[in-house]
């Protein structure tokens, strides 16, 4: 009997961690909820709680991993959230299928009175009459290399090609991203649904193949610091945190041009909580928070008030997270390619894949 | 020489699964904070533990979920059987069959049918959804483990006791029940133990914001895990290990008395 | 203990109709339609395409490389188990239980970190000058992983039988002049058939159906059917077709079973009473 007793003791030991530990959920903060999907990592947690305490609003928090995750989920409806913050290309999806609220300026003062009007005028590429989105952070996808793993500065996708990095090389397990490298190595539009260009594209990341260590999303970021690879595909926003852990990592635009892209703040149609959307998105581009959140994520801002309060000069001027972004051709930002488009896209990065 | 053969054996295959566990265990005292350096001894991330409001609330709904889906589920499962037993044989094979399917298929095929289902019904995903999910795939854990018992039973006991005057509700609980009950408990463990684990079916029917520690880990992975959660696994796995070599040495010795009083 | 227990059975029977023949019902739905409704058999015949075939046939391929290597690890154990002092069987099982106590992507991971290229055990074999050993992101990677993950289920109902066996047997045979190589391929091993089923079967399942063993020690770079299927539904939306290769998917599971239960006419899967 004694394997029976050891049963019961486990269960109701554990039973007991459970009731006290409570279950979790504990309904809506005193003035209601709003229910924020936001990319991993991509918020400094305390400024979600210094929200909380300000407006008495209860945030619920939820995490998704790439664009193309994230608009199954909020499609389906299973889970209605209220704020969302997806790319560039996936916003101007989402219009398209009339997923988004308009936003009610008027309620949420700090984004027109702190984001730079640039960044307006860029979202017009997916927003065209900025009524959907509020930027929250920017950047570029590029290069980052370890210097002592490599034999000559890397400034080029083709470098990706290289059999000498055989093994060392992480891409991004992400369908656009991916075909960007390839389209941009042979001068293609990232945004072609060229189906011979995809091919080309196709083909190439066929035979990189063989010389990816690993296709990772925000692993790379880990990777590269543990010196486990010795170039990755990454966001200019993860440069400086990876700097920081190893100052052998040096991030670099390849020559061939690149993506750049915004991430925005956006608000669902069908969202329960709409007005406490617009009170956390204002709350978000207010100029403190703003910088809080940026020296926890280190993804650029075009909250231009709040870089001003950034103490460090070193990296208020950086060229990393504020590059000058005239200095480079060939930066494109991704649009929107249809149904079709979209379908096309997932069955070529399928047979990548499975190759 | 035989016998060292063995122990080598066993040595080997005790490394081999307990190897990953002591790596988690020697992360969690890791200063730093990415897996892939070693940056000295801490023990920050278990004092850092009880201050992560996310994962006290993953843990939180972990167990809330693993307790109340498998007592239900044993609930269910053990009317069930009793019920079952005076079926007809065809009818009870047909059953049984039904209640093994979530136990013999596709993890991924029973979490996205749920889904399909939960969406379809309109329902919001949360807790909720999650909770009849876990109930439904830790059922045929129940009903596996008290089915045979049910079929050692000696009907002409129950048929004697209500012979000797007992009402058909005290015959039950005074002679059925006992006999069932190792196997309920090791029903509602199995039951409890799938539910703890399970990542792949939580994976497809939770909602906003309501995480559990696998599909915690599961976004963290792809960051990075925080080293907090090595931490608490370290907690959780040490505290189930003691409990059981205590209960172990217990019932041991419990053994040995009752032995020696035989003799 | 009558038939008038029997309505007794209704919690059960409604809770198995709504959240287990309903979602199927629903699978098949989906799978037979297309995004307009109309019947369909192409989602179903999509797995004749180069990609999702080569998926499919890499998935079985390592699981059943996977489900031999944990039979051939398992029966010895379970064997030498079973031969313990009885005061000892529990300690021993529970040992082999615990580490399902660490959540199982943890425990996955760490075979990552142990992997690795500047991983654990390759530093270790650098430490004594050996060559390191490069399987991370591999299929040797997630076969590892497979056997590491399901081995316990391949033992427990492995024991179970093996404990079972009476002693007695085994003695007679003996006396009789049979050999131990006769005495166990002629007694134990059909006598332990029942735990050997329900061993393949609960390791063979789950490692040709897993997405996460692959993404994790795979490096993503190697697609199994379970990954091709979790993308369908959790990035490119198109539920039909990931309904229509669950179908596909069911489909080997059921073959399976039939051949399982072939092998198995007696037994109703004794062998999964594990405690």
């Amino acid at each position: 009997m004694h394997k029976k007793a050891a049963i019961l003791t486990v269960s109701v030991i554990l039973a007991s961690m459970a009731a006290m530990t409570g279950c979790g959920s504990s309904g809506g903060g005193e003035n209601g909820e709003v229910i924020v999907y936001n990319w991993g990592e991509y918020i400094d947690p305390e400024t979600i709680e210094m929200f909380e305490e300000e407006t008495g609003i209860r945030v619920v928090y939820d995490e998704f991993e790439t664009n193309e995750t994230m608009y199954p989920k909020v499609e389906s409806g299973a889970a209605s959230y209220d704020v969302v913050c997806p790319s560039d290309y996936m916003i101007s999806k989402m219009i398209e299928n009339d997923m988004l609220a308009e936003i009610n300026f008027d309620n949420v003062p700090n984004a027109t009175a702190n984001i730079g009007a640039q960044y307006f005028e860029q979202s017009q590429d997916f927003d065209p009459e900025n009524k959907y989105s509020v930027p929250y952070c920017w950047g570029t996808v590029g290069i980052l290399y370890n210097q002592t793993m490599v034999d000559e500065p890397i400034t080029s996708w083709a470098q990706l090609w290289d059999e000498r990095y055989a093994d060392n090389i992480l891409m991004q397990d992400s369908v656009r991203d991916a075909f960007m490298v390839a389209e941009k190595l042979n001068g293609f539009s990232m945004n072609t649904v060229d189906p011979t260009e995809l091919e080309i594209a196709r083909d190439a990341l066929i035979e990189q193949k063989p010389l990816v260590q690993a296709y990772v999303i925000d692993q790379v970021r880990d990777k590269m610091i543990g010196g486990e690879a010795a170039i990755g595909v990454i966001y200019s926003g993860e440069a400086i945190y990876t700097q920081r852990e190893n100052p052998d990592l040096v991030y670099v635009i390849p020559e061939e041009g690149t993506n750049v892209w915004i991430d925005s703040w956006v608000i669902l149609k069908d969202a329960p909580n709409k007005e406490n959307a617009e009170k956390f998105i204002n709350f978000m581009c207010r100029s403190d928070i703003a910088v809080k959140n940026f020296e926890y994520i280190t993804y650029s801002t075009p909250n231009e008030a709040a870089r001003e309060l950034i103490e460090d000069e070193e990296i208020k001027n950086s060229e990393i997270a504020f590059p000058d972004l005239s200095q480079y051709d060939n930066l494109e930002v991704y649009v929107y390619l249809g149904e079709e488009g979209d379908a096309l896209y997932n069955d070529m990065w399928k047979e990548v894949k499975s190759n | 020489m035989k016998n060292t053969a063995k122990k080598i054996y066993i040595a080997l295959i005790f490394i081999f699964l307990y190897a990953p566990i002591v790596t988690l265990m020697v992360l969690s005292f890791n200063a730093s904070k990415t897996r892939a350096k070693w940056g000295g001894f801490t023990l920050q991330w278990y004092s850092a533990l009880f201050q992560n409001r996310d994962i006290m609330e993953a843990l939180g709904n972990t167990l809330f979920i693993a307790v109340i889906s498998s007592l239900a589920a044993t609930v269910i499962g053990a009317i069930a059987c009793i019920s079952m037993n005076g079926m007809k044989r065809r009818t009870r094979s047909v059953l049984l069959g039904i209640a093994n399917i979530p136990m013999l298929n596709a993890e991924i095929v029973t979490g996205i049918s749920l889904m399909l289902l939960f969406i379809s019904l309109g329902m919001r995903f949360g807790l909720g959804t999650i909770l009849l999910s876990h109930i439904t795939f830790n059922i045929p854990y129940v009903i596996l483990s008290i089915m045979p018992r049910m079929k050692q039973l000696n009907p002409s006991i129950y048929e004697a006791a209500l012979d000797l005057g007992a009402s058909p509700g005290t015959a039950f609980f005074k002679v059925v029940f006992p006999d069932l009950l190792p196997g309920i408990l090791s029903g509602f463990l199995m039951a409890f133990t799938m539910s703890l684990d399970d990542f792949i079916i939580t994976h497809f029917t939770k909602g906003a914001g309501v995480d559990t520690l696998s599909t915690k880990i599961y976004t963290e992975v792809k960051k990075g895990i925080k080293p907090e959660m090595y931490a608490l696994s370290t907690i959780i796995f040490v505290t189930v290990l003691l409990l059981l070599v205590l209960v172990n040495a217990a019932s041991g010795t419990k053994n040995e008395k009752a032995k020696e009083k035989e003799s | 203990m009558t038939s008038k227990n029997k309505w007794l059975s209704a919690p059960y029977i409604l809770w198995s109709a709504l959240f287990i023949i309903v979602p199927l019902a629903m699978i098949f739905y989906y799978g037979l339609t297309d995004k307009t409704g109309a019947f369909t058999l192409e989602n179903i015949t999509a797995i004749m395409t180069a990609e999702h075939a080569k998926a499919l046939w890499l998935s079985l391929l390592l699981s059943l490389i996977s489900t031999l290597i944990c039979f051939l690890l398992a029966y010895p154990l379970a064997m030498i188990l079973a031969g313990m002092k009885i005061s000892q069987h529990s300690f021993m099982i529970f040992i082999f239980i615990l580490p399902m106590w660490m959540n199982f992507l943890l425990r996955t991971l760490a075979w990552q970190t142990l992997l690795e290229k500047s991983g654990v055990i390759n530093s270790v074999l650098a430490f004594f000058h050996l060559p390191g050993i490069n399987i991370i992101n591999t299929p040797y990677a997630i076969v590892l992983g497979m056997v590491y993950n399901f081995l316990p289920f391949m033992v427990l109902p492995l024991y179970n039988v093996l404990s079972k066996i009476d002693e007695n047997v085994i003695n007679a045979a003996r006396d009789l002049g049979a050999g131990s190589a006769y005495t166990f391929f002629r007694i134990t091993l059909p006598l332990s058939i029942p735990g050997i089923i329900s061993g393949v079967t609960m390791v063979f399942v789950p490692a040709l159906t897993t997405f996460v063993i692959s993404t994790l020690l795979g490096g993503s770079k190697i697609l199994l059917i379970g990954n091709v299927i979790e993308q369908e539904f959790t990035q490119a939306s198109n539920w039909h077709l990931g309904s229509g290769l669950s179908i596909v998917l069911m489909i080997f599971i059921i073959l399976n079973m039939i051949v399982s239960a072939l092998f198995d006419k007696e037994s109703d899967g004794g062998g999964m009473e594990i405690l």
